[in-house]
């Protein structure tokens, strides 16, 4: 199992992580060195074993459908990089 | 008393409660420390101020007999706990001026019983790495040094810059993360206590998040019982985690007293790994021989999946970090690089903002979830992850806790393994099982290298046992004696 330099862009895009065209190689052959490492997983057999996606099998509990929390426009815009009349502002998306 | 710095948690409590010395003195004692310490690089943020005004709140409580647990004990917390109004950074160049507005619950219970920030410690970012060399601002050296060496030496990672605080006795107790092992291998390189709870135990709420199903706080510090009372005070059930479990917090403090009389403890045949150094195999052999001095019994155990851990731990953590960290758009927080396009300036701004690592990592669980490839990595691990939790049932049917070493290797130099990700990855091969099976586990400083360096004995327990955990690790520590420390150097004039 190889990663090629077109793999390194499509999951960059997927990612949203640009990528100088000079540091693709590298990172293929990085990538490519772990998920060689990884390939032992397919010596277990786990035909009849059931995905564990949290430890202690453990339920989500349900809780009253209410509103515990809100009313905080100013704490969420505290950190924003452009803030615009109590909304986040972002480059134009929509001619 | 010639230095207060020089106290343990729990002595520094009873000085506190009979007034020998004021949360004022102790504070500034542990400040001055701090200050003299910058060489270390333990610290992004020292929070002076703010440790003075809840020293005086301290000693208000103190001399109206209204002490509260940790009322006026010095703490550092690992900068990816959220601290309203004081910078948290996760050491990414992405968060370097987010100021949270909301309190993270393990820090809200510990300022609501009594503790004092002195400041918030380095970390590799985002917690992702095992030497804190991949921090943002710079990696956190280890107080210990080899013998007859200056060698820059890791504290180990990811919450190195706690673990040297503790060693280099700039706080008395200090807040951790662990994933794959970022409490308990950095407390063993540093001769300190760390302790990983049972996934469940503390709440996740406010703590910046690297693989939620991993994701564990806890705590360092210098000797067992210290570390049990830390771990009371930041525990139990919080409605705002999903995960955190509903159940009654033990007095760990008192579990320690208990002994290891009539105990079962298992030891892993799988975990005796080739090219482990001789003398961490030897001080495995004596930590077995220890407990059964004192009456416990040490039986053979398999864990069978042990070496098909990691593996599936590189698939899972970085999955989940890449759901996790998607986030960080420089949209609503965090580093943005302004571009006229919005995919663009998505693509510029995590490019910028996000370390060589963390970008490895997105790009690693990016591909395991991708149409096509979810099934033979993603599900897959997520079925070798259900085989190692069933490994450590099997034994915990016949056997009360497991004795392991914590790490392969004492601490190594800075930029010794920082070129070679699975290399850098090895160092988790004792802690990594605890993470994906979810159970407690503790190192304690169980010895000295040839080069003089600490070294570490793990203890893991079934899930919500930590008072078992405390136990054992109580007796290694007792029969250890461990009481070397590192050499003052960095208090270089």
């Amino acid at each position: 199992m190889s990663i090629d330099d077109k793999t390194v862009r499509r999951v960059a895009r997927l990612a949203r992580l640009h990528l100088e065209p000079g540091e693709i190689p590298a990172l293929a052959r990085e990538l490519s060195g772990i998920l060689d490492w990884v390939e032992q997983l397919k010596d277990v057999n786990t035909d009849a074993v059931a995905p564990l996606a949290s430890p202690h099998r453990m339920t989500l509990r349900m809780r009253e459908d209410v509103v515990t929390d809100g009313d905080k426009q100013g704490d969420i815009l505290a950190n924003a990089p452009q803030a615009v009349e109590g909304f986040f502002a972002v480059p134009k998306v929509v001619e | 008393m010639s230095d207060l710095t020089d106290l343990t948690l729990v002595e520094a409590q009873a000085a506190l409660r009979r007034r020998a010395v004021s949360a004022h003195e102790l504070v500034e004692a542990h400040l001055r420390a701090i200050q003299d310490a910058n060489v270390l690089n333990c610290f992004i943020t020292e929070t002076p101020l703010h440790a003075r005004n809840q020293a005086k709140e301290a000693d208000r409580r103190l001399a109206h007999g209204e002490a509260r647990p940790l009322e006026g004990i010095p703490l550092a917390i690992k900068d990816l706990f959220c601290t309203k109004g004081v910078g948290t950074t996760a050491a990414s160049e992405i968060l370097r001026d987010f100021t949270p507005p909301y309190e993270s619950t393990v820090t809200t219970r510990l300022w609501a019983a009594g503790g004092v920030l002195v400041g918030k410690t380095n970390l590799d970012e985002f917690a992702m790495g095992s030497s804190n060399e991949t921090s943002a601002l710079g990696p956190v050296l280890n107080p210990w040094r080899r013998q007859g060496s200056d060698a820059r030496l890791t504290p180990g990672g990811s919450s190195g810059g706690s673990a040297a605080a503790i060693a280099a006795r700039l706080a008395l107790g200090a807040t951790g993360t662990d994933t794959g092992g970022s409490i308990r291998q950095p407390a063993a390189f540093t001769g300190t206590v760390g302790i990983k709870p049972t996934y469940g135990r503390c709440s996740r709420f406010g703590i910046i998040a690297f693989a939620s199903s991993l994701d564990q706080a806890g705590v360092f510090a210098r000797n067992v019982e210290d570390a049990a009372v830390l771990l009371r005070e930041i525990s139990g059930f919080d409605p705002a985690d999903s995960t955190s479990a509903d159940r009654p917090v033990p007095d760990f403090q008192a579990a320690t007293k208990r002994g290891v009389k009539g105990m079962r403890i298992g030891i892993p045949k799988e975990y005796r790994v080739p090219g482990m150094p001789g003398e961490i195999d030897a001080l495995w052999t004596q930590g077995a021989k220890w407990l059964e001095a004192q009456g416990a019994t040490c039986v053979e155990v398999s864990l069978p999946h042990t070496k098909y851990a990691l593996p599936a731990y590189y698939v899972i953590a970085p999955a989940e970090a890449s759901s996790n960290l998607a986030r960080y758009d420089g949209v609503r927080y965090g580093l943005r690089i302004p571009e006229t396009d919005l995919i663009d300036q998505y693509e510029k701004s995590r490019a910028a903002g996000f370390g060589k690592e963390v970008r490895r990592r997105i790009m690693i669980g990016t591909y395991a979830l991708s149409a096509g490839y979810y099934d033979a990595y993603y599900l897959k691990a997520q079925k070798v992850r259900a085989l190692i939790a069933r490994d450590f049932d099997l034994a915990f049917a016949k056997v009360d806790a497991i004795l392991t070493p914590t790490a392969p290797s004492a601490a190594f130099g800075l930029g010794e393994k920082s070129a070679d990700p699975i290399a850098m990855y090895l160092n988790d091969v004792f802690t990594v099982t605890g993470n994906l099976a979810g159970i407690p586990g503790i190192s304690v400083p169980a010895g000295l290298s040839a080069e003089g360096l600490p070294l570490g004995l793990q203890v893991l327990g079934k899930a919500f046992d930590e008072e078992t955990v405390f136990r054992v690790g109580r007796a290694i520590e007792e029969a250890a004696a461990f009481n070397s420390r590192p050499a003052a150097w960095w208090r270089t004039p």
